[in-house]
């Protein structure tokens, strides 16, 4: 047998789903922030193995600008964090809550 | 027959790594699950042939975010343990509902649409070494390269900005349920 | 010179408004002489516009603006001789009206304001009788009303004028929709509203059925407007107006507007004779009652107001049995001597400081010779003396019910009998006020009013004793000058020859009989008290108003108090803010989403994307 391209889309799949639940699930904003990172990889995965598959280059492409991004957002979302940080001196999401209604 | 070996050995230490990440208690282990998440990353990335942007996936991601994450733990503060107890009434069933229903549906319909043998588009053998995907982000791809020029600079700007106006810090009180 | 015909109206129109804005700049006795000026003018032009009718004119239409000529109704008048004949009536009695009002209501602080609805009323009057289709005739028709509302509640400070005035329009009100539901019906019928079209294919296009439903409707409008059997209750309390507004309004024109309106559309009564038969019978049986009741009164205005009822009530069985001549005949005469008698009786009451009780006054001749012979002038008229002019149109009328035969003899009866009481009354009125000892107070001086008042009486007083001698049986001016305006109606006429002057010797029997009788009670020695039993009954008026009150107004009372307490209150109010509450339910119920937690609103986001993913997929069919 040999690893087709089902193999790396299930396993980005899985990914994306652990990715998924640590978001819901954890409330320290770093590990969700961590686990945001996680699900933009599986998506990366998913990206060049239809490049592969598909014998364009796009995908890589496609691969590479959602890298970029994915560090502008680390930048930004971390600043945020330490901003709320210094004021709050909490990383625990749970207690940001003054827009509830 | 070797790739498959590979393949599984990488797949279960990405899992792995994965599975850290979520689970740990102290932010600094699942940083270093992430890690390794991301290293087979890479791996994976040159057995489909995109050797560019498995190096790129190295030092961006591992070298760069990674680096950025733990700085920021460091400063935030390492020792804290949060404790397990889940204050959002639900949430615990709702995400294991929506995490196992994502990755079930995704593998179960992608199972029947899984591009298979199609090279119509492209050339079989594409290796996506520095002068093919160069040719592709500075040729075809000019403006969505630029725009992540942009992009760039924005988030330094914004980030100087956030560091600069920031204020102090106000003494953690008890936990506030919102009114 | 016809093409002036506008003016009639626009002059005292004009007159309103500039009283009614300016009347206190422009101060006491000028706003009088003013507002008479703005009716003399007409009365003059109507004079010259009439002149030609003795020559076999034609009527003419004179057409001012086009106001919704989809239906018919422009602001067009129609001069014919009937036209002319009410032009000259409201014009010219109109004008001695306001003669005299400049002396009545001397002292009054709202002098020119008065004058300003006088003209008002003028000008509305004018409107409804030259119209040449039914939309104009009914905006005077509705403006005479109002005219007539402003003027009874004059004195508004007066509760009971107060109350006078709304009941006035409440009834009349009643009628109009009467009238307005004659008005779709005709329009139904014929897809216009104007006179020549209506009458000239009324025979043609309209059913026996349709033509009594619109006449019944209109007859209705009628019995509002001119105060019959069972809508005249306004028409005693309107005597809460100042004796003027009595005289010109309730005794000389307004009420004469149902009467006009029967005879202009006769061409439509004619085709339904039940209808016929009913406005017949009315007139004849409101003449009777109104007859009995004046009998029992002790105001001397409530006694000339029953009169005018039961003297509309000759008119209008007039115009029930197809006499129209007479009926327009009787109409002239009766505005001549009412109004002559309702002057004379405010002036007997100028004179007596406001004081309305007959039983109060006595031997009044010696002081107010003017006046007491003027008023015996018209006393002799509405009683039916010969040569005076209410024998010749009363007799017309009798003769007429005569001469129809069949059933209808039993309406000459009913209407000599009426004319029995009408001369007991009145010489009951004439004896209690003039003859006699004097019963007043010390304190009250009776004089004769001043020449403002007493030239208007005297001019009255001639018209009143000649005018009938137009319209003799020998020689029928009358007739014959309506003749364009009734040529194409089949009227009754009283029989010729020995028949009419018998009948008229039996009414001067039965008159004269009428007369001796008040004459033996109340004219020899000592007054009769007239107290309990009958009288008691008279003077509450036979307890209508009272049994209106349980019957109509009570329940539309409680129907309104219930509309406005519960179903407007609990059910409408309750609605609006029922909805209110559950808007504000809604939202409370909602608000359980807004947590605050970030990780919830993760939660809801992937959920919702899982659910997009499974349905594009089930869509796609990749299951």
């Amino acid at each position: 047998m040999t690893v087709t391209i089902g193999w790396y889309m299930s396993l980005a799949a899985v990914l994306f789903s652990i990715g998924a639940a640590g978001v819901l699930m954890r409330r320290n904003a770093l590990v969700m922030f961590m686990s945001i990172e996680l699900m933009l990889n599986s998506v990366n995965l998913t990206f060049i193995a239809a490049g592969n598959e598909l014998g364009l280059v796009e995908g890589q492409v496609a691969a590479l600008f959602v890298m970029v991004v994915a560090a502008a957002e680390v930048t930004i979302g971390l600043a945020i964090l330490v901003a709320v940080f210094r004021r709050r001196a909490t990383a625990n999401v749970d207690q940001l809550s003054e827009l509830r209604g | 027959m070797t790739e498959v070996i590979l393949f599984v050995i990488f797949a279960a230490v990405a899992l792995a790594g994965a599975l850290v990440m979520v689970s740990a208690r102290n932010p600094v282990y699942s940083a270093i699950g992430l890690l390794a998440a991301m290293f087979t990353m890479a791996l994976f990335y040159v057995m489909l042939d995109a050797h560019f942007v498995a190096a790129v996936q190295i030092v961006v991601y591992a070298g760069a975010v990674m680096t950025l994450f733990l700085f920021v733990i460091m400063m935030i503060g390492v020792d804290k343990k949060e404790d397990t107890a889940e204050s959002i009434p639900f949430q615990r069933g709702i995400t294991i509902v929506v995490a196992l229903g994502l990755g079930v549906v995704i593998i179960l319909a992608g199972s029947q649409v899984w591009i298979t043998g199609n090279t119509a588009f492209g050339s079989p053998d594409l290796v996506g070494t520095i002068e093919t995907v160069s040719d592709a982000i500075f040729g075809t791809w000019t403006i969505a390269f630029l725009s992540t020029v942009f992009l760039l600079t924005i988030a330094a700007v914004g980030t100087v900005a956030l560091a600069m106006f920031g204020s102090k810090a106000v003494p953690e009180v008890e936990s506030e349920e919102g009114a | 010179m016809i093409d002036y015909l506008w003016l009639l109206i626009a002059l005292p129109l004009l007159g309103a408004a500039a009283l009614v804005v300016f009347g206190k700049r422009i101060g006491e006795p000028v706003s009088g002489w003013l507002a008479s000026a703005l009716v003399i003018v007409p009365f003059l032009i109507a004079v010259a516009l009439t002149v030609p009718f003795f020559g076999e004119a034609e009527p003419e239409h004179v057409f001012v603006f086009s106001w919704i000529p989809m239906i018919g109704a422009n602001v067009s008048f129609l001069w014919d001789p009937l036209a002319a004949l009410m032009t000259l009536i409201v014009t010219g009695v109109g004008s001695l009206i306001h003669i005299y009002s400049i002396g009545y209501m001397h002292g009054d602080d709202r002098y020119p304001r008065f004058f300003g609805y006088m003209n008002l009323f003028i000008a509305s009057m004018l409107t409804l009788v030259l119209a040449d289709n039914f939309a104009l005739m009914f905006v005077g028709w509705e403006l005479v009303g109002l005219s007539s509302y402003l003027l009874i509640s004059f004195w508004f400070s007066k509760p009971s004028a107060a109350a006078a005035g709304k009941k006035a329009f409440i009834v009349n009100r009643i009628g109009d929709w009467g009238f307005l539901v004659g008005l779709m019906l005709i329009f139904a019928a014929f897809g216009t509203l104007d006179f020549g079209i209506v009458f000239a294919e009324a025979g043609t296009v309209l059913s026996v059925g349709m033509a009594t439903a619109i006449t019944l409707m209109l007859f209705l409008g009628a019995t509002g407007k001119s105060a019959q059997l069972p809508l005249y209750v306004w028409l005693p309390d309107a005597m809460e107006g100042p004796t003027p507004v009595s005289a010109l309004i309730h005794a000389a024109t307004m009420v004469t507007a149902g009467v006009y309106m029967i005879a202009r559309t006769a061409a439509i009564f004619e085709l339904a004779p039940v209808t016929l038969a009913i406005v017949a019978i009315v007139g004849a049986l409101t003449a009777l009652f109104a007859a009995t009741l004046a009998v029992g009164q002790r105001d001397i205005k409530r006694v000339l107001a029953y009169s005018t009822i039961s003297q509309l009530g000759y008119m209008i069985m007039a115009v029930g049995l197809t006499a129209l001549t007479a009926g327009i005949f009787h109409l002239m005469t009766h505005a001549f001597f009412k109004a002559l008698l309702f002057l004379a009786a405010g002036s007997v009451i100028h004179a007596m400081t406001n004081q309305q009780d007959m039983w109060k006054m006595g031997g009044l001749r010696k002081y107010m010779p003017t006046t007491f012979v003027t008023m015996a002038i018209a006393w002799l008229a509405i009683s039916g003396v010969f040569p005076l002019s209410g024998f010749w149109s009363k007799d017309e009328i009798l003769g007429a019910a005569f001469a129809k035969g069949g059933w209808f003899t039993i309406l000459w009866v009913i209407g000599v009998i009426t004319a029995l009481i009408t001369a007991f009354y009145m010489t009951r009125l004439i004896i209690l006020t003039f003859f006699g000892e004097k019963r007043w107070d010390s304190d009250t001086h009776p004089h004769e009013a001043p020449s403002t008042m007493t030239i208007p009486l005297i001019i009255l007083a001639f018209f009143t004793a000649v005018i009938g001698l137009w319209n003799t049986p020998v020689r029928l001016g009358l007739e014959h000058f309506l003749e364009p305006s009734f040529g194409s109606v089949d009227q009754v006429h009283a029989a010729g020859g020995l028949t009419v002057w018998t009948l008229a010797l039996i009414s001067l029997a039965v008159i004269t009989v009428g007369i001796l009788l008040a004459y033996h009670r109340y004219g020899r020695g000592e007054l009769p008290t007239e107290e309990g039993g009958y009288w008691a009954a008279a003077l509450d008026g036979y307890g209508v108003d009272g049994f209106y009150g349980k019957v109509i107004v009570a329940p539309g009372k409680s129907l309104a108090t219930w509309l406005a307490m519960i179903l407007d209150v609990r059910v409408v109010d309750g609605f609006v803010n029922g909805l209110a509450v559950g808007v504000r339910m809604f939202g409370t119920s909602m608000r359980v989403l807004q947590t605050g937690w970030v990780r919830s609103y993760g939660a809801g986001i992937l959920a919702g994307s899982l659910g997009v993913i499974l349905w594009l997929l089930l869509r796609g069919g990749a299951f």
